[in-house]
């Protein structure tokens, strides 16, 4: 279990993590969200020990990581922001390095290297220098020195930033393979990634916690969770918003856009876990309008990201 | 203690393989071959001066390392800044300790490395005359400490800046200092208005009063001592640099 207690963060007078508390267990992977500058890779930097918190600590399968830094360390892989790695190296010698640090020897050592080499699929650029390496491979290079030990405890900063898709596929893979018996923080931007591998979300902003929720409780808080949307074909000159919000259990009805004959329409409902979505489709039908595409919106993690984190310029918008 | 011998020597290597890595090693190995060897045949007049011994080589080195040492310091500390591969090494299960230890072990190996490739200088004495190798021996010991104690003075400006010129700057101008505490000049400045025993401890500073000791082929105490606290020093005040660096 990670568990961060109260972190804490001044650089001079600014404050860049402000209290923040949580607790990640065993098989969860959670996902750091936040905009740029929010404090995400300056909480991971504590957690690990890169940077002494201002107040608050962070304890790591039972050792703090102010007071019992090296053991904790021994028990956790770290994979910094933009991937570092020694750039006269080649592959294999800083593996190598990484695992003699970690306190492997022998047929042991060989063997760990070998098989994180695999895994990450560096096999290829083995003899090469981390210098010559293209970004999506020195990301790799530095994941696998963050597995090479097989930690309890993974900590990944952007673990996925400059791969390409199919790469993006494989990490994420990894990634939920291992969360199994591990336990994963990762901060991303991305937030298809917190659909594919985290079982939780934690999103701050400005250093502060404004959310924490599994994925699907976060699209829950999207305003357009549970509404319906479709499109009407032909019925330029009736208007069925107005009817749509007469109906009953409909809260509101609106035009999204129209082109040609087709008009989008939205139907929000009163009560968000249950959409009148029978009563909607009895009402075309008997009324015979013609319908395309109708769906249950589940609503989007990128709309409630912008809401928890900026939510002067959501206003505006909804 | 295991954990500590290994790690620090996992360092080292990596240090150590990272010159050799780079072409800051042959640079460094050939240019200070060069100077060493022009400035004893050409300034001091080795041959002229028909002596069987290499004061005239070792009075240089001080010199020599004043401007090369720092170079090969400077990026021990900096260039891992540059790169954030500190932040990688900083949360690995090494202590600081074995960090800056390892990092100048590697540094001053490297310079041994170097020293060692001078052979040509004891072996051109031994074959004109009949030199005192104790002194040789005495000379090449004094001339690898003082190497040291310039690369712990660099060792701590890297720790400083991200930027390794400005570190190698710095680092020149304490060094210099160091060189210079000794020197009349210096000297004269205080003596003017400064006590005796604070003239003696500011020229007790200078690596010159320990080096030349040495090279005369006596082994004092003292001087061991000197080095050896100026090390400690230099390396102790590089940890805090990195320990508030870590706090900033």
């Amino acid at each position: 279990m990670i568990e961060a207690k109260g972190l804490t963060k001044f650089f001079g007078e600014t404050v860049v993590v402000d209290n923040i508390s949580f607790t990640v267990a065993q098989g969860e992977v959670l996902g750091f969200l936040g905009p740029n500058a929010a404090g995400k890779s300056t909480t991971m930097r504590m957690i690990t020990g890169f940077l002494p918190p201002t107040a608050g600590t962070a304890v790591i399968g039972g050792s703090d990581i102010t007071q019992d830094s090296l053991v904790a360390r021994k028990r956790m892989g770290y994979l910094p922001e933009n991937a570092p790695a020694y750039p006269d190296m080649t592959v294999y010698g800083f593996l190598d390095f990484i695992a003699k640090i970690r306190g492997f020897s022998g047929a042991e050592k060989r063997r760990r290297i070998e098989e994180t080499i695999a895994r990450c699929f560096l096999d290829t650029v083995r003899f090469q220098t981390v210098n010559t390496l293209s970004k999506g491979f020195k990301q790799r290079v530095c994941f696998a020195q963050s597995i090479l030990h097989d930690p309890e405890y993974l900590i990944m900063d952007e673990p996925t930033d400059g791969l390409d898709p199919n790469q993006k596929y494989e990490v994420r893979a990894m990634i939920r393979e291992m969360a199994r018996e591990k336990t994963v923080i990762l901060s991303t931007h991305i937030l298809e990634e917190v659909d594919e591998v985290c079982t939780r979300a934690v999103i701050i902003s400005g250093g502060h916690i404004v959310a924490d929720d599994t994925p699907a409780g976060l699209r829950k808080k999207s305003p357009i969770h549970g509404s319906l949307r479709f499109t009407v074909k032909n019925e330029t000159d009736r208007d069925v918003v107005a009817e749509m919000t007469a109906l009953p259990h409909v809260r509101k009805a609106e035009k999204l856009d129209a082109s040609g004959t087709d008009v989008s329409v939205r139907v929000y409902s009163e009560d968000i876990d249950s959409p009148p979505a029978d009563e909607v489709l009895a009402y075309l039908h008997k009324e015979g309008i013609r319908i395309e595409g109708f769906r249950v919106e589940e609503g989007r993690l990128d709309e409630v990201f912008r809401m928890v984190t900026s939510p002067d310029t959501m206003e505006k918008t909804v | 203690m295991r954990d500590f011998m290994r790690n620090t020597a996992a360092i080292l290597w990596r240090e150590f393989a990272a010159y050799f890595g780079s072409p800051v090693a042959y640079v460094f190995i050939v240019i200070f071959l060069l100077l060493a060897g022009f400035c004893t045949f050409s300034f001091s007049r080795f041959y002229e001066m028909g002596q069987a011994d290499l004061r005239a080589f070792f009075d240089w080195h001080p010199w020599i390392f004043l401007f090369l040492v720092p170079a090969v310091a400077m990026r021990l500390w900096a260039e891992e800044r540059r790169t954030g591969t500190i932040e990688l090494m900083m949360t690995l299960p090494v202590t600081l300790t074995q960090a800056i230890l390892g990092k100048f072990l590697a540094a001053w190996a490297f310079l041994g490395v170097a020293l060692v490739l001078t052979f040509p200088m004891p072996l051109t004495v031994a074959y004109l005359g009949d030199p005192d190798m104790g002194t040789v021996y005495c000379g090449y010991f004094g001339s690898f400490l003082i190497a040291g104690a310039y690369l712990s003075v660099g060792s701590m400006t890297s720790a400083m800046t991200r930027n390794q010129v400005i570190s190698f700057i710095l680092s020149v101008v304490i060094c210099l200092f160091l060189v210079l505490a000794g020197w009349p000049p210096v000297t004269d400045v205080l003596s003017g208005w400064a006590p005796v025993w604070l003239v003696d401890v500011v020229s007790g500073f200078s690596f010159m009063s320990h080096f030349s000791a040495m090279e005369r082929g006596v082994v004092d105490l003292r001087d061991l001592f000197y080095y050896a606290s100026v090390i400690f020093f230099m390396l102790f005040a590089n940890g805090v640099i990195l320990q508030n660096r870590k706090a900033a």
